[in-house]
């Protein structure tokens, strides 16, 4: 087990250096650049930025010292549009935020749509489950973009119960409608997948078994269905959890929460090479991670899988 | 009083299509230490009738009639009648060795829940008694085993867990779902000689479903033939054997393969079981029987003791049959 976690990061090593080729290739091959204006600049002050930010060498030379810019001093560049500010330390300063609201939003998720999945399944074609499954589809065609104006609109305009945006480093008030909008269509597919994988565990012979065995239903349910219903979850949940954790920019920008969804977003626009880079790195990085972690659960439920 | 009394005991499924009947009117006792061999092809609804007995039926399945457990009702009874006597009393041996234990939990778990739950034992005294009980199976170092997870145990082996796992709480009424089909032939002997073993030691009741007449004939005291739903013929195994009194029966019979018949063709009774979404109105065998006339297609003869403790279902009389 622990030289295929090994292995599995030995991987992820050409795996981020390939995403890192990809995207910066992309990247540049996408029209103007950091310095492009509505106004042009003059040439010659073109020219000067451009060779500050080294954007003058050719473009492999460019990769490799980005590249060796992270191996040697874990260095992801200065911002090309805020002159004042590193990558790292606008990761630094949007990530926890996002990680923050992120893991609220999965604990949310996963919480109530794996319990609304359960009981659907248990209780299968009566009033409870068509109210579940009601509930999960209502939540899942409301986008965390009509969510959040549907939110701040009862919450903030109608009840002034809670802030309309902002963050104040956290404090709950600020964190519970953020968290709500990310969660609720990631709530509604892990209540659909839990629900029809519970239904199709119930129906299998083991199950009968544990019936037979004299077990009240609620120990059928815990003991022998709830672990193998779980696997088709799982694997939903690894790159589930790395989107919300890494942010959504609806969410960053509605409720002005400074996290890196809204910095992902305005360095696309902004062609801020460097930032756009890190984001990208760490979304990838962490999705291997999440994958792996999905892996090792897998194996733990499921002794037939040994790597 | 008899251990086991079934009386008119039916089950029926609702579907798209309509409702299904898949068991009518079976009727049969059994007392304590007694054998039954419930017989019939696939679909003939032998394992829903003994889902019925324990309370597994699907869903959308309904047993009609009574089955009576030591004066008990036990049909369609409510999880606190029914759950203390399953394993407890009535245990039950599933066809398919390989998806029905757990491939989750460890065969120690398992074996141990049922201990825990039926007798209040504590854990390492049920995972020990699980042992003695893999031990009684004749599986092979049973205690470096019984930690182990059913995916690391071989088909028969597995079927011997299952056999274990039935027999743990010492039950007095076993039901055995074609407990052979699923296993390699080889494999299908033991595990019968071992079933007629332990079913001596134990003395429980035990009521053997297949669709095997040779197995029935080794192990049984009493047959019940079971065709689309319906008896066909019930009978103390002896007698059914040397005279069997239903055409669906001698079919059956014929179709044994025998060694010392090397050589010829195996017999096989034409046609195929009804589809039970539109069973026909007369008696099932009707379009696959030799003897069949047209009242046969309109109605079927009630069950009737035609001799001492034997019943037949049939319009044909036997003269007729000669």
């Amino acid at each position: 087990m622990l030289s295929y976690i090994a292995k599995r990061l030995a991987i992820a090593v050409p795996t981020l250096l390939l995403l890192i080729i990809i995207s910066f290739l992309l990247m540049h091959a996408a029209p103007g650049g950091p310095f492009t204006q509505e106004r042009a600049l003059p040439p010659q002050v073109l020219a000067n930025l451009e060779a500050k930010y080294g954007l003058d060498q050719p473009l492999w030379r460019q990769m490799a010292n980005y590249v060796w810019g992270i191996v040697a001093h874990f260095d992801f560049g200065p911002s090309f549009i805020y002159k004042d500010r590193t990558v790292n330390e606008i990761i630094a300063q949007g990530f926890p935020v996002t990680l923050t609201y992120g893991s609220l939003s999965f604990a949310l998720a996963v919480l109530v749509g794996v319990s609304l999945g359960v009981a659907a399944a248990i209780r299968h074609n009566t009033w409870l489950d068509y109210l579940a499954v009601g509930v999960s589809i209502g939540a899942q065609v409301l986008p965390n973009f009509v969510m959040a104006p549907i939110l701040v609109l009862v919450f903030t305009l109608w009840l002034r119960w809670l802030p309309g945006g902002g963050w104040e480093g956290g404090e709950w008030q600020y964190i519970i409608m953020p968290v709500v909008a990310l969660s609720t269509s990631f709530m509604a597919s892990i209540a659909r997948i839990t629900r029809s994988s519970m239904l199709e565990v119930l129906n299998s012979n083991h199950i009968r078994t544990a019936r037979a065995k004299g077990l009240p239903e609620r120990k059928v349910i815990l003991r022998h269905a709830l672990k193998p219903a779980m696997l088709p979850v799982i694997s939903y949940l690894g790159p589930a959890f790395v989107t919300m954790i890494t942010g959504s920019v609806v969410v960053d920008i509605y409720f002005s929460t400074g996290g890196i969804g809204k910095a992902f977003v305005d360095s696309a626009l902004n062609r801020d090479y460097a930032v756009m880079m890190g984001v990208t790195i760490l979304v990838g990085a962490l999705t291997i991670l999440f994958n792996l972690v999905v892996d090792i659960l897998y194996a733990w439920i499921d002794p037939k899988i040994r790597y | 009083m008899a251990l086991l009394e079934v009386r008119d005991l039916g089950v029926s499924f609702a579907t798209p299509d309509g409702t299904v009947n898949a068991v009518n009117g079976v009727n049969f006792t059994l007392d304590k230490g007694e054998t039954l061999g419930i017989v019939g092809e696939s679909g003939s609804g032998k394992s829903q009738l003994s889902f019925a007995i324990m309370g597994l039926l699907a869903k959308n399945g309904r047993a009609t009639g009574s089955v009576m457990f030591d004066g008990r009702e036990i049909l369609n009874a409510p999880p606190h009648v029914i759950n203390p006597i399953r394993a407890n009393k009535i245990a039950m041996v599933f066809q398919d060795p390989m998806t029905s234990l757990n491939p989750y939990m460890r065969v120690a778990d398992q074996m141990a829940e049922v201990l825990i739950h039926h007798k209040g034992m504590g854990k390492s005294e049920a995972v020990q008694e699980a042992v003695h009980m893999l031990d009684a199976v004749k599986i092979p170092d049973a205690k470096g085993r019984v930690g182990l997870y059913p995916h690391e145990f071989s088909g028969g082996m597995r079927q011997r867990v299952m056999i274990a796992m039935s027999l743990l709480c010492r039950p007095e009424l076993l039901i055995a779902d074609e407990p052979t089909t699923a296993l390699d032939v080889t494999v299908q002997a033991q595990i019968m000689t071992l079933l007629a073993d332990l079913q001596r030691d134990f003395g429980m009741a035990t009521i053997l479903i297949t669709h095997d007449l040779g197995v029935v004939a080794g192990f049984c005291e009493d047959v019940l033939v079971l065709y689309g739903g319906q008896v066909m013929e019930q009978s103390p195994v002896d007698p059914l054997f040397q005279t069997p009194t239903h055409p669906y029966t001698r079919g059956l019979l014929r179709a044994i393969p025998r060694v010392d018949h090397e050589g010829e063709d195996l017999d096989s009774i034409p046609g195929s079981p009804p589809n039970m979404t539109n069973a026909p109105r007369g008696c099932p065998f009707a379009p696959r029987c030799d003897f069949a006339a047209d009242d046969c297609r309109d109605h079927l003869a009630a069950l009737t003791e035609f001799a001492p403790d034997r019943w037949r279902a049939c319009n044909r009389t036997l003269e007729e049959l000669a």
